[in-house]
């Protein structure tokens, strides 16, 4: 065998060892969830078993779950095309319309990103309860929408920004309003990267926990809220919370390796290329 | 990169197109942010409802004057550092790993990022109940299997369990920026020095690692943000316990607020984890700020 095989061979062992042990506790809950109770349990673990479909059976017949994941979806796509509605006028303008604060009204908005939730926790509690919105659809599709604004935004702008000026120019010279413009020109040109902001905007929702957990009770809340209930009683339901995780997470891990490249460029604010 | 060049073109006017966004972003953050700072002057406590007023610097005074506050502080900086000491330590190395050409690497890829999609209530739980639970855990069968006495490890090294677990929810985005970084390193200037004759390691510290410089620092600033503000993997496994242990400045003023019901002093906790995160932030802006020059 060559050197550059054998190392290559080497190479690959020790890849798939460490993506082995980072992936572990996935793969694990997700074998826990075919696994019956008592076997999940058990203190000595058992790689084989007998696979039961029982408990995504039960995760299904209480009721409670399809709610909680139907709160998920209305919150976390309601809030993203609360956004990207707010957004896409945005940063067409300022990618095709500089002017003198542009660069500072990006940074600007960066910079909400640094308020820490935690800080503000008491009056937005506050707010929301006098104004009925604790535990309602509605108040977490807007503190989402806010939430994510500045990253759509963003990323938005950098999508933009990759759109041949000559065509919008044509479109221009034909008369066509900046409005329409966007509505016949921009959008239907960019509409990957408009559905990959999209997506990570639906993602980071999806997965928000803090203000889901101190926002709703029943009502309106979603997966992260129903799976945190399940952290009070101990050892019974293994089986079961493994089900429903998986469910919980096995969308949004979908979306998030189609969306890797891209979702990269949004967390960094494209400070890395 | 040409992100800002302006050009000649004809007047638009903008306004309305900017106006909404960062309207709204405005409220967003005016609003609170003014009446954290007043409630934060006032006594303010939702059980004991005939106390109110102005209460000047008191919450101030009587919260610097409280154990726990520090405490929370020192457990917050504690959890920011370790968590971003073991993810850049780690990101890098799988980084470096998976810019390797070797058999399946891009599925290798998709299983080492998986965990940062997880959210963050499963992850803790996943970690809490089927691994380090101290009894019917797989951590504890091994330290079983191998003779050893078995740790419990959320009142034995409950810091250390949150570390391990939040740092597993962020190794891979600090894989992730770093690879990408990695593949704009040019073949090039690799290959030059290979010919110069550089071993793998003089080209890690030689080539790579100062290549990498400036996404590193784009992990750090990112991370800490997310980091200084960590509640929902706390909220789950230990709510803060045993005692103050893992209670950090997040989870410290959701006490306050929430159940205790102390609206002027979690107010007053609130200013200052909002102080703590600007400066944090100023360095942030600025670097990405430099980036958009470049």
């Amino acid at each position: 065998m060559p050197t550059s095989q054998r190392h290559k061979l080497m190479m690959s062992l020790l890849g798939w060892v460490v993506a082995f042990l980072v992936f572990f506790p996935i793969l694990w809950m997700f074998l826990t969830s075919f696994k019956t109770e008592l076997d999940a349990v058990s203190g000595t673990p058992n790689i084989f078993f007998e696979p039961t479909l029982e408990n995504y059976a039960a995760v299904q017949e209480r009721a409670d779950y399809f709610r909680f994941a139907m709160n998920s979806i209305i919150i976390s796509f309601g809030s993203t095309i609360l956004a990207l509605v707010f957004a896409i006028p945005a940063a067409y303008a300022m990618a095709f319309f500089p002017s003198k604060r542009t660069r500072g009204t990006l940074l600007w908005m960066l910079s909400t990103k640094m308020l820490p939730p935690v800080g503000v926790l008491v009056p937005v509690y506050l707010i929301f309860r006098d104004l009925q919105l604790l535990d309602s659809h509605l108040g977490l599709v807007i503190v989402f929408a806010l939430m994510n604004l500045p990253i759509i935004v963003w990323m938005l702008f950098t999508f933009f920004k990759e759109v041949p000026k000559d065509i919008l120019e044509a479109g221009r010279m034909d008369g066509a309003s900046p409005r329409q413009e966007l509505r016949f020109i921009l959008i239907p040109l960019s509409v990957p990267g408009i559905a990959s902001t999209g997506l990570l905007s639906v993602i980071l929702a999806w997965n928000e926990a803090f203000w889901s957990l101190n926002l709703t009770t029943v009502a309106a809340a979603p997966l992260t809220a129903f799976i945190a209930s399940f952290s009070s009683p101990e050892g019974l339901f293994w089986a079961k919370l493994s089900a429903a995780s998986t469910m919980a997470i096995a969308p949004i891990l979908i979306f998030g390796w189609l969306s890797q490249k891209q979702l990269v460029r949004g967390l960094t604010f494209g400070a890395v290329k | 990169m040409a992100l800002f060049r302006r050009e000649t073109q004809r007047r638009v006017n903008t306004l309305p197109l900017v106006a909404p966004s960062v309207g709204v972003l405005l409220i967003w953050m005016i609003i609170p942010l003014v009446m954290t700072i007043w409630f934060s002057l006032q006594n303010y406590n939702l059980i004991v409802p005939t106390i109110r007023g102005f209460a000047g610097l008191d919450n101030y005074a009587y919260l610097l004057d409280d154990p726990a506050l520090w405490t929370a502080m020192i457990n917050t900086l504690v959890l920011v550092g370790s968590v971003l000491a073991i993810t850049v330590v780690f990101g890098t190395l799988f980084a470096v790993l998976l810019n390797q050409d070797f058999w399946g690497v891009g599925a290798a890829r998709l299983f080492i990022i998986a965990p940062f999609f997880v959210m963050p209530t499963v992850s803790a739980l996943i970690w809490k109940n089927m691994l380090m639970h101290p009894v019917n855990g797989l951590f504890a069968w091994i330290t079983r299997s191998l003779g050893l006495p078995p740790v419990d490890w959320f009142a034995d090294v409950p810091m250390l369990s949150v570390i391990i677990i939040v740092a597993w929810q962020w190794i891979p985005f600090a894989t992730l920026i770093l690879l990408t970084a990695l593949q704009s390193l040019d073949e090039e200037q690799k290959e030059a020095a290979r010919m110069d004759g550089a071993g793998p390691l003089s080209m890690f510290y030689f080539i790579i690692l100062p290549h990498l410089g400036r996404s590193i620092t784009v992990v750090i600033m990112i991370e800490t943000i997310f980091l200084l503000t960590i509640f929902a993997e706390i909220f789950v496994t230990t709510s803060g316990g045993p005692g103050l242990a893992t209670t950090n400045l997040a989870f410290f003023i959701y006490i306050r607020a929430l159940l205790e019901f102390d609206v002027g002093g979690a107010s007053a906790g609130g200013v200052i984890a909002i102080i703590l995160a600007n400066i944090v932030a100023i360095f942030l802006v600025r670097s990405v700020a430099r980036n958009l020059d470049a």
